[in-house]
């Protein structure tokens, strides 16, 4: 076989398989050497063809004699050889049927319901531990995780609000003003902000902003075996990281939900003021005739409900975290998914537990 | 300075009995049959080529993982029946050198090595900022108190890392690949450390390498460990495993591939 001019990976490398035609159908020889004459440069685009024309003349029985080509090039060519492929080294993925795939990825789902139990029982555990004056961790961690699920969250979690507020506002204005009780539009963005949407937009503002951290946090300390250091300190991680965290976002939620609450009213009484011809105080006035402690309070305990949920799913998740920087990123986006879940779960369960005790 | 390991501690107690101990990873099993002893004072090295399972050896050792079966024993206490503050008491002697430092990054270094201080003694703040300082000066690293582990190099995080081990003067000290990443000065400065450290407090030693240079400086134990037939096959001092020993993947190792195995030969 002749090769000439250039051989670059870059260039077009032509296939082996023209060789393997070539033998199969007509030549049919019995050596196959080489003729470099003509070759002027080459890189890796020759070795990988000059492999696997080795591997088509193993095949075929015909003998190789390498003894054509260049020093170098013959030099790599034995390296590449000189080592046996390793037996099982290349895992031949099985063929998984498709009924077996929904088998597994069901059997997986179920185990890690059963993860999330057994952390919810830790976590419960070390709650135990905090009130009793003996869990772990620094102030300083707790006061961080505050100011990160509190402070820097309220201009998001009070812009989501009032923009919540104003759509609320604008959805019902278009049906109640049909009737003449555009007033009842304040009771609409009230009831609807207190009860239910200010503390499930707080919750899916978190998630995605403080679930996805703690997971990512914890996640990189578990790459980097900070987490082990911990456990083979004696010091709990669970009390070390994930009490002051959960704690943090048991004690904001609910102040942010407080603040969502507030925030999305004023975005009913915006459009209630400006496209109803309200006045503000018979706004206001309405939307307090409306409301009761009991509604505020029901929301209040939701949204730390959720707060907890959150936590948890996040810390969960970085805990889970495999050993490299994509299982990084696996793990925030999975802390998010299962947070909103089980937020919106637990949010169906709120709805018939407080239909049925009349809240 | 210390040029050269000469010590025969064979008459010293057990520390760390391993019993038939099999690793495995849900049904892959890493290795098995491991029985070894690592005795009081001892430097104890775990070699075998890269990815035989040193490092999860260590991770069984620390209890970060449990063996499959067999029994792990502390002096006359078994880890791997333990309740959670037996492990704890336990773990609070030993100390841990990671291969990449795993400092926590969101403290400083004197943070670092104080927070087990601030755990497990009674000092006050200023003593324990003390202590971290003595420590930091040990590793050579004078003065970083206030760096943060992201501040500094390579080389300096896991010399902190020891200072964080050594933090509460622990029995037994581990390290993960003590000179992996370090450059041939720093790793034999380490090594002097830890012949120091075995000397001066008395403490069992058990480092995790492949480094031949440092094997045969510091220890006087050891286990070797082979992929291919996943289980240990060879245990004692590594000088006398040079001398004596007729298995040729142990020669291969030790002799960087010079003898043994006729195939590692043929490109060296």
């Amino acid at each position: 076989m002749g090769l000439a001019g250039p051989w670059h990976l870059a260039k077009d490398v032509p296939s082996a398989d023209l060789l393997a035609d070539e033998i199969a159908s007509n030549l049919r020889p019995k050596r196959l050497a080489f003729d470099t004459t003509h070759l002027t440069r080459w890189d890796s685009g020759l070795i990988t063809f000059l492999v696997e024309a080795n591997e088509i003349c193993r095949q075929h029985g015909i003998e190789d004699d390498p003894s054509g080509l260049p020093n170098g090039l013959r030099r790599l060519l034995e390296l590449a050889e000189a080592v046996p492929e390793k037996k099982g080294a290349r895992s031949e993925a099985p063929k998984v049927p498709f009924f077996a795939r929904v088998g597994n990825a069901t059997l997986d789902y179920s185990s890690s319901i059963g993860d999330l139990l057994s952390f919810l029982g830790d976590v419960t555990l070390a709650f135990g531990r905090l009130l009793r004056g003996r869990a772990r961790f620094r102030s300083v961690d707790l006061l961080e995780a505050i100011e990160q699920c509190g402070a820097s969250a309220v201009g998001i979690v009070a812009l989501i609000a009032f923009l919540v507020g104003v759509i609320l506002a604008f959805m019902g204005a278009v049906q109640l003003s049909q009737f003449g009780a555009s007033i009842y539009v304040a009771d609409l963005v009230g009831i609807g902000m207190v009860r239910k949407m200010g503390a499930m937009m707080t919750a899916i503002i978190m998630s995605g902003r403080t679930g996805a951290a703690f997971a990512a946090k914890l996640g990189t300390m578990k790459v980097t075996q900070e987490i082990d250091a911990l456990t083979t300190m004696g010091i709990s991680p669970l009390d070390f990281l994930v009490l002051p965290r959960v704690l943090a976002l048991i004690v904001m939620m609910p102040l942010l939900c407080l603040c969502a609450d507030l925030v999305g009213i004023l975005g009913g009484l915006f459009v209630g003021v400006g496209m109803l011809n309200l006045s503000a105080t018979n706004y206001m006035r309405e939307t307090i005739s409306t409301l009761t402690l009991l509604n505020v309070f029901g929301g209040l305990l939701k949204a730390t409900v959720y707060g907890a949920l959150i936590g948890i799913a996040g810390c969960l998740r970085g805990f889970q975290c495999g050993n490299s920087s994509s299982a990084v990123g696996d793990a925030a986006t999975q802390a998010v998914v299962m947070s909103i879940v089980m937020v919106v779960v637990a949010c169906g369960l709120f709805a018939v537990v407080f239909n049925v005790l009349g809240i | 300075m210390t040029t050269s390991v000469n010590f025969a501690n064979s008459g010293a107690p057990p520390h760390i009995v391993v019993q038939n101990v099999t690793m495995a990873y849900g049904s892959f099993v890493l290795m098995r049959d491991l029985d070894f002893i690592v005795r009081r004072g001892d430097i104890f090295i775990i070699m075998g080529g890269s990815g035989c399972g040193k490092s999860t050896l260590l991770r069984h050792l620390l209890g970060l993982k449990e063996p499959a079966t067999g029994e792990i024993m502390y002096g006359d206490l078994d880890f791997t029946k333990a309740s959670p503050e037996v492990r704890e008491s336990l773990l609070r002697r030993f100390g841990v050198l990671y291969q990449s430092g795993a400092l926590w990054s969101s403290m400083t270094l004197a943070e670092n090595i104080g927070l087990p201080l601030g755990e497990f003694t009674d000092l006050t703040p200023s003593q324990i900022r003390e202590v971290a300082a003595l420590k930091l000066s040990l590793v050579g690293l004078k003065g970083f108190e206030d760096f943060y582990p992201n501040e500094i190099s390579g080389g300096m995080q896991k010399r902190a890392g020891l200072a964080r081990a050594m933090a509460l003067d622990p029995e037994i000290l581990f390290f993960d690949e003590p000179s992996a990443g370090l450059d041939p000065i720093s790793s034999r400065l380490l090594d002097d450390l830890i012949l120091e450290l075995r000397e001066n407090l008395g403490a069992t030693i058990v480092v995790v390498t492949h480094e031949l240079a440092s094997i045969f400086t510091i220890s006087n134990n050891s286990v070797f460990l082979d992929a291919e037939s996943r289980t240990q096959i060879a245990t004692g001092d590594p000088h006398d495993m040079l001398a004596n020993s007729t298995d040729p993947r142990v020669r291969k190792f030790l002799t960087r591939g010079q003898e043994g195995d006729a195939s590692a030969n043929s490109h060296g």
